[in-house]
């Protein structure tokens, strides 16, 4: 099984993840935080689009749901932070479940307008009145960045770092194992033929809907230890751009690409700061060439990229 | 004519051992329902009086024929003759107005379409319905989806019992590849693979989830001369291995002609011929609808 012929890489992987919490501090470790909470995020959106084929472009409101979630469990009733995590994901599956059932009758481009409407509508859902005892309106709600445990000697930035990145991990290996075995080969089925999909066994309407439960649950997750790491929520945080930067990390990434999502993560947390640098007048356009080249260098995403690199090295190795 | 080469030859021997066990009953187009018989003697299929419209055009008029188990039954008729549309009705892609389609006695009606492996229809499909990116294992090992229970929290942990199901999966898949002879492609991507190979990938998929029946949906489509032989010597040979029904939907005559025991002949929506190739072949009705009244020759 390629499982354990990965397993030394990814221990060195984990290495050189846990390397920075010594090196940096402050900001820099803000922002590998968020590289992680975002592949976490765009991982849930690979299973469901890249892997599913189930079009979404409105992840950022699961994203803000597991965000609320985690706030308002902490500010509202002083749950400890890590209690939240398995609650937050319990609430966005069920949301992503009930999301996934008209999302049936809608194929395609219809469901992806479908789920666009959810993340328009979000921040206002949030803003209201009804909700604003918990949500804290347009003000948002601040939380308390967690502290390190066991009186270990770690700042809350480093200690929020190497927790974000060991439920990084462990979701990243139930979602391998997921999609490797029979529910991934189901699930790709009926991304590349739902016809004969079905005619093989594939119950389409149960396994269409929770693959979105999943995937909305790992978005969710993120969503809580970003707002962990920012140690605030506000509804303008969770605009429909956040959708459609998951969408597009996930497409730099690679679509159908696990590994992939760790680079899209990068990209859609470096590339707008290097634009940025480029030129402060247009980061906007810089940002929008930068996609496009890389659209014509790496067709596959960056994942498929990596991965060709990869192989070319095993074969000029093997001979 | 066809009867030349191996195929017929050993087509024809066979059709003297089936011809015993088989069960047709010769039930046929009064359309009402068949009194349900004991096991032993109850075919693998009965089409009862299978009747099918859309809008004002009726595709299917009431057909009834059986497939007796280890059958190999041809199903034949000019372009719109209703084939394809009892091929879906039997799949549960369509639903059938009136009339049932019973398989081991029990109706398929109500069930429903990913229940259709369970139960023990597998099929292929016209033109191909292979899932592209997908190695041709991973295509195959789709097939064998509704062996499994595992579900979403089992894989995701990869319980014991799914290491189970994966290794009894792999040696099913093994076997089939020797079978069909597909290992030097495992690891390629369906999609890249010659028509002819991905047929054979198809047919891997179908047989993977130990069907009682397989459908086969027009397979020589596409296929050349030497490769309706190896088509022929295939389904030939599947049935024999894993003592299975076929119920073959074509056009091509000659394949049907030489693999199957009995064959059925439907002409705008109603049969018109139901007996072994030689009775069918010779039958007035397929000759005119095939070839118009003024030819003399049957069918090649």
């Amino acid at each position: 099984m390629p499982n354990k012929t990965a397993l030394p890489f990814v221990l060195l992987l984990l290495a050189a993840a846990i390397f920075p919490t010594a090196m940096f501090s402050g900001y820099h470790l803000f922002q590998l935080t968020m590289v992680v909470v975002y592949a976490i995020a765009i991982l849930g959106l690979a299973m469901l689009t890249g892997i599913n084929g189930q079009i979404s472009l409105g992840h950022g409101a699961f994203y803000a749901i597991g965000a609320y979630s985690t706030a308002i469990l902490m500010a509202s009733w002083d749950v400890p932070y890590w209690v939240t995590l398995p609650i937050s994901a319990l609430v966005c599956a069920g949301v992503g479940f009930l999301v996934g059932l008209p999302a049936l009758r809608l194929g395609g481009l219809y469901l992806a307008l479908t789920t666009f409407a959810l993340a328009v509508a979000i921040p206002q859902i949030l803003k209201h009145k009804l909700f604003e005892d918990w949500t804290g309106g347009v003000q948002g709600l601040v939380i308390d960045k967690p502290e390190a445990p066991f009186g270990l000697n770690l700042t809350s930035d480093q200690w929020l770092y190497l927790f974000a990145l060991g439920v990084a991990t462990i979701l990243y290996v139930l979602a391998i194992n997921l999609t490797q075995g029979r529910i991934g080969r189901a699930m790709r089925a009926v991304r590349d033929h739902a016809v004969a999909a079905e005619a093989m066994g594939i119950d389409l309407a149960m396994l269409k809907t929770r693959t979105f439960a999943v995937s909305a649950m790992y978005t969710g997750i993120a969503g809580s230890l970003g707002a962990m790491a920012v140690a605030f929520v506000a509804p303008d945080s969770f605009t429909v751009f956040l959708s459609i930067t998951f969408f597009v990390g996930l497409v730099a990434g690679g679509a159908a690409s696990i590994g992939g999502t760790v680079l899209g993560a990068v990209f859609i947390e470096f590339v707008p700061n290097l634009a940025d640098k480029v030129s402060k007048a247009a980061p906007g356009a810089v940002y929008g060439v930068i996609l496009i080249a890389m659209m014509f260098l790496m067709p596959q995403g960056a994942g498929g990229f990596v991965a060709m690199i990869w192989r070319k090295l095993m074969r000029a190795g093997g001979r | 004519m066809p009867n030349q080469g191996q195929g017929p030859v050993r087509a024809a021997a066979r059709h003297e051992g089936t011809h015993e066990t088989q069960s047709d009953t010769g039930y046929a187009t009064n359309g009402t329902r068949p009194p349900m018989t004991a096991d032993s003697d109850q075919p693998l299929l009965r089409i009862a009086g299978v009747k099918m419209r859309f809008g004002g055009v009726v595709a299917l008029g009431g057909v009834s024929f059986d497939v007796a188990h280890g059958q190999i039954r041809g199903l034949i008729g000019p372009n719109g003759s209703g084939k394809t549309t009892l091929f879906n009705c039997i799949s549960g892609i369509y639903r059938f107005m009136e009339g049932d389609i019973l398989f081991e006695g029990r109706s398929l009606a109500k069930v429903a379409r990913h229940n259709m492996a369970n139960v023990g229809l597998g099929r292929t499909f016209q033109n191909v319905a292979l899932f592209k990116p997908l190695s041709v294992r991973d295509n195959i090992l789709v097939g064998a989806h509704h062996l499994a229970r595992s579900g979403f929290i089992a894989n995701a942990l990869r319980l014991p019992g799914v290491r189970r199901e994966d290794a009894a999966a792999q040696t099913r898949l093994n076997d089939l590849m020797d079978l069909l002879d597909l290992h030097a492609v495992a690891d390629t991507p369906a999609g890249s693979l010659p028509f002819g190979t991905q047929k054979r990938v198809e047919m891997a998929r179908a047989l993977i989830g130990a069907p009682k029946l397989l459908l086969l949906d027009e397979p020589a489509a596409g296929l050349n001369h030497s490769e309706v032989d190896e088509l022929a010597e295939l389904i030939l040979q599947v049935r024999d291995h894993f003592k299975l029904s076929v119920l073959l939907v074509e056009h091509h005559m000659s394949l049907v002609m030489r693999v199957s025991d009995k064959v059925v002949a439907l002409e705008f929506g109603l049969k018109i011929a139901d007996g072994t190739p030689d009775e069918v072949r010779a039958e007035p009705e397929v000759i005119r609808a095939y070839l118009g009244d003024t030819h003399q020759e049957p069918v090649h």
